[in-house]
């Protein structure tokens, strides 16, 4: 019974997870010297810490990641406690279906709405003529400032749900405790609910970090050219190049950004995966 | 605050406001979408110049392609179809077996398992892609050269797309199926056993039916993630396009609205698809 | 301030109504300084309500709240001079036992040094002396409730307002913590208001009670006053275990009634309120009242006699009781076992005398149909 459950439970993750980067890895750190000939090498690395392009775009689309992800934990943070304090019962259920509804629908979808609002020709530059806050059409796509809209946009659910169910499994007599103890507001924030809800804070946030960061379609879409988001660099050189050793290395470093990153924050937080995970 | 603490007007007003605007920003994107589905111009952009079907139902003789006559994305919408089946079947499956595996088995490792499990869900799409895509290469690579077999499946083309998709998403089929069967009362399966039931029919008559919610659940997550997805496909994809693939190239060249009928199309059968898993689930509750 | 005349706690027509429920329905009442004062009442009798009113998280319909004579009309919870001990207590897991103690201290901008200070000197008052580093779930039961008596005390509130704190506890360590929270009311000398629907905790705690019913006080006195001279039905039913008698005022003797039952049951009981001959009437006669015999001659010869069966015994150590049908209608009637273990050899079946003053039982008219409830 063991095995028989056990087995295509190890085949998933051998056969799809772990000899797959196993394979990555062992790809990144060889160097084609001639056709079908290779060497070990940390070529590819050295090429990443030589070539300023790639580190720019690398660190670039950390930090944009970060602002997007501390973004979207301000924007989910309010609208979770409506959710979950402020309307609650029947209110609170109706409400946070309706901020679902929209993540039902594939990301591409939602890219092309913003696209019709953004671009020069689009909605919102020729509402802004026709009221005459600008002489003549802007373009709105293509900056970092779009990006990070669409960023935030498409990672909302991710924050909002966690949030939601941490702050509902906060008892409304702890609050009412510290008020009535003299707390006011901001003390309370701070003291009683930012506590309480650490572990949903950390799961949203790591969530959406990472689906940032590997995010390919809003920064190709939304930032064009301008957007110099890692995804794109991996993609051109495994696709378009199809120079794996340099994508496959490309790919690690993303990994170990993503993982630093993201245990960097637990520890900040002071939070374990496993407890953080039963969150999401 | 909560309602029991004293709310001073401007917070109540400021509440409503900021829940207006969120709901406006969530909305709006949808919303255009779905109106210049309807525009009788050749590309989805203001001005409004009237309201047509030709983007649905146009044909070659209007000189408008509309969805339903657009053969290629008809394609692509039956490729996603087939892709997302399959993941769909693959991955509620491992998220039985795997939920029976860390609720009711004990064996060595298991917590490195369980930890293992969760992995593709913090792995970002495009690397699974890409290790999947080289992995499988060499493999195929390998076979032919040692063999001299060629095993086109291993190649980018649907059977990658789906096991990229599957790789991660079967991760949130064991989360749900495990989560509900967590909750089990264990006493309900003690009872079923002092009555006489075989582990079989226990299985069949106790298990399954308290899994079902889970199980058709994490079906229609399954379907609509494998539908949505494309990070991982983007990297695996081979000659059939899936539909978020051609969407993408479409949107890249400047499409006509014909991607918005597609798109509005898609918003009302995941409407639709997510009314009914609620319906089902207040039914449940009931 | 100082005034001792000025109560700490004074309710003037003091209303709430929800969705047209009266939920507390004009109370008026007043609390005297370092007294324990209970409200008692059963589950939606609106004491919560009133409560939260006076801690301020719902603001009365009309009337007013004095706290230590200063009107709390307006004021928000965090700025009266009252404090709560909550139902589930609420301590705050995310903080340590010191923390949570200090949590108000640090709140007036009380400096850390001081606050330790007062922290420790309180938790070391309440008996948890260098608990200060645990976390909350390190204690037992009876140990958060002295913190959370201890994080509230530690402000030196003029008025601990207290929600059934001790329902969530196990019996043994209810009995317990009753005495300790009488012990810990005498030794800081505050202010108690106490809600409950346990009638043992208001009688052992309390100087007074409130007894509370469908929004409204029906007695407020001693506990002795409750128990001994409840002024209504309800109070005699509610206060301690009583035989409730329905029937009709058959004849009127100065103070004395005699109540018929409809199977025809005569008994002797003290009026209370205006009864005339014929009218409706509830009697009750509390269980050690009553006097038992195995022959007429031996029960007090002015009283008048009554004869039932044994239908089973009661056994509870000292409070145990016999539970007897009347012989005439069958009517069930509680009598409490002598400590003397003199009756402890009764079987069921057997027939037994049985008697009590009627001055010792209360007759009152009969309350409205609707409200008359079967215990």
């Amino acid at each position: 019974m063991l095995i028989l459950l056990l087995a295509p439970a190890i085949l998933w993750l051998l056969g799809l997870i772990v000899l797959p980067h196993v394979d990555l890895a062992v790809l990144s750190l060889r160097e084609r010297i001639g056709p079908r000939e290779y060497t070990p090498s940390l070529a590819q690395y050295r090429t990443f810490f030589l070539e300023p392009l790639y580190w720019h775009v690398f660190v670039r689309t950390a930090v944009m990641s970060i602002i997007s992800t501390a973004l979207t934990l301000l924007v989910a943070f309010p609208i979770a406690w409506v959710i979950a304090k402020v309307a609650r019962g029947r209110g609170g259920s109706l409400l946070f279906l309706i901020c679902l509804i929209p993540f039902w629908v594939s990301e591409t979808v939602r890219t092309l709405g913003w696209m019709i609002l953004l671009r020069e020709s689009g909605v919102l530059p020729a509402l802004l003529v026709h009221l005459g806050i600008t002489p003549e059409p802007v373009e709105l796509l293509y900056h970092d400032a779009t990006l990070l809209v669409g960023l935030v946009y498409t990672s909302m659910l991710f924050m909002v749900v966690p949030l939601v169910s941490a702050l509902e499994s906060l008892d409304d007599s702890l609050i009412e405790a510290a008020y009535d103890l003299g707390a006011n507001g901001f003390a309370i924030l701070r003291t009683i609910i930012i506590p309480h809800a650490a572990p949903g804070i950390t799961a949203g946030c790591i969530v959406v970090f990472m689906l940032t960061l590997g995010n390919y379609l809003t920064p190709t879409l939304l930032g064009g050219k301008n957007s110099q988001w890692f995804t794109e660099t991996i993609y051109t050189q495994f696709i378009t190049r199809f120079n794996w050793e340099q994508g496959a290395a490309f790919g690690f470093l993303l990994l170990a950004l993503s993982t630093l990153i993201v245990w960097g924050g637990l520890k900040l937080a002071g939070q374990r995966f496993g407890e953080v995970m039963q969150q999401t | 605050m909560i309602p029991s603490l004293p709310r001073p007007a401007w917070l109540r007003a400021g509440t409503s406001l900021t829940v207006a605007t969120f709901l406006l920003f969530l909305f709006l994107p949808l919303i255009v979408v779905a109106v210049f589905a309807f525009n009788n111009a050749p590309y989805p952009a203001p001005p409004w110049r009237g309201f047509t079907l030709d983007w649905f139902l146009g044909n070659q003789a209007l000189g408008r392609i509309g969805m339903f006559q657009d053969t290629e994305l008809l394609a692509s919408i039956g490729t996603s179809c087939l892709v997302a089946v399959w993941v769909t079947v693959l991955s509620v499956l491992l998220g039985t077996t795997n939920a029976f595996l860390i609720e009711r088995c004990r064996f060595p490792g298991k917590q490195a398992l369980s930890f293992l499990m969760l992995a593709p869900l913090v792995i970002p799409g495009v690397i699974l892609g890409i290790s999947i895509l080289a992995f499988a290469s060499r493999l195929a690579d390998l076979a032919d050269d040692m063999f001299g077999l060629e095993l086109d499946f291993l190649r980018p083309g649907l059977p990658l797309v789906v096991l990229g998709q599957f790789s991660y998403i079967a991760t949130i089929a064991t989360l749900t199926v495990s989560a509900r069967l967590k909750r089990f009362d264990r006493t309900l399966e003690e009872a079923a056993l002092n009555l006489g039931a075989s582990q079989a029919a226990l299985f069949r008559t106790i298990l399954l039916p308290y899994l079902r919610p889970a199980l058709i659940g994490s079906a229609a997550i399954s379907f609509l993630m494998s539908f949505a997805d494309f990070n991982t496909t983007l990297m695996l994809v081979g000659s059939d396009s899936p539909l978020t693939v051609m969407m993408y190239g479409r949107m890249r060249e400047g499409a006509t609205p014909v991607v918005n009928a597609v798109s509005l199309f898609l918003m009302i059968a995941s409407a639709l698809l997510a009314l009914s898993l609620l319906r089902r689930g207040k039914a449940a509750k009931r | 301030m100082t005034d001792q005349k000025v109560p700490d706690l004074r309710a003037d027509a003091v209303a709430k109504r929800f969705a047209g429920h009266a939920a507390v329905d004009s109370l008026s009442f007043a609390v005297e300084r370092g007294s324990f004062f209970s409200i008692l009442g059963p589950s939606g009798c609106g004491k919560t309500t009133l409560l939260r009113m006076i801690a301020g998280f719902i603001a009365p319909d009309s009337g007013d709240i004095q706290i230590g004579g200063r009107s709390m009309q307006g004021v928000a919870p965090n700025r009266r001079p009252v404090n709560m001990v909550f139902q589930q207590l609420a301590l705050f897991p995310m903080m340590s036992v010191g923390e949570n103690v200090s949590f108000g201290l640090a709140r007036r901008g009380i400096g850390g040094a001081e606050r330790r200070k007062r922290s420790e000197a309180m938790l070391e008052r309440v008996g948890l002396g260098g608990a200060s580093e645990k976390r909350v779930d390190q204690l037992s039961g009876g140990q958060r409730q002295r913190v959370a008596i201890a994080r509230s005390l530690v402000l030196e509130p003029t008025l601990l307002l207290l929600d059934e704190p001790l329902g969530a506890l196990d019996l043994k360590l209810r009995e317990h913590m009753k005495i300790e929270l009488k012990k810990l009311q005498a030794s800081f000398g505050t202010t108690f208001v106490y809600i409950t629907h346990d009638q043992s905790e208001a009688l052992v705690l309390s100087d007074r009670v409130a007894v509370m019913n469908q929004g409204r006080f029906e007695q407020l006195g001693s506990p002795q006053d409750l128990y001994y001279r409840p002024l209504t039905p309800f109070v005699a039913a509610f206060v301690g275990a009583n035989n409730r008698i329905v029937g009709r005022a058959h004849a009127i003797d100065g103070e004395i009634i005699e109540v018929v039952t409809p199977g025809g049951w005569h008994i002797n009981a003290a009026r209370s309120g205006a009864i005339a001959a014929g009218d409706a009437v509830e009697a009750f006669v509390r269980p050690e009242v009553a006097i038992l015999a195995r022959s007429r001659a031996e029960l007090p010869a002015q009283q008048p006699c009554h004869e039932g069966t044994v239908e089973s015994l009661l056994f509870d150590g000292a409070n145990s009781a016999v539970l007897l049908n009347e012989a005439r209608t069958n009517q069930e009637f509680r009598i409490a076992l002598p400590q003397t273990g003199q009756f402890a050899d009764l079987r069921p079946g057997e027939r037994i005398d049985f008697s009590f003053a009627p001055d010792r039982a209360v007759c009152f008219p009969a309350r409205a149909a609707a409200l008359v409830q079967d215990d």
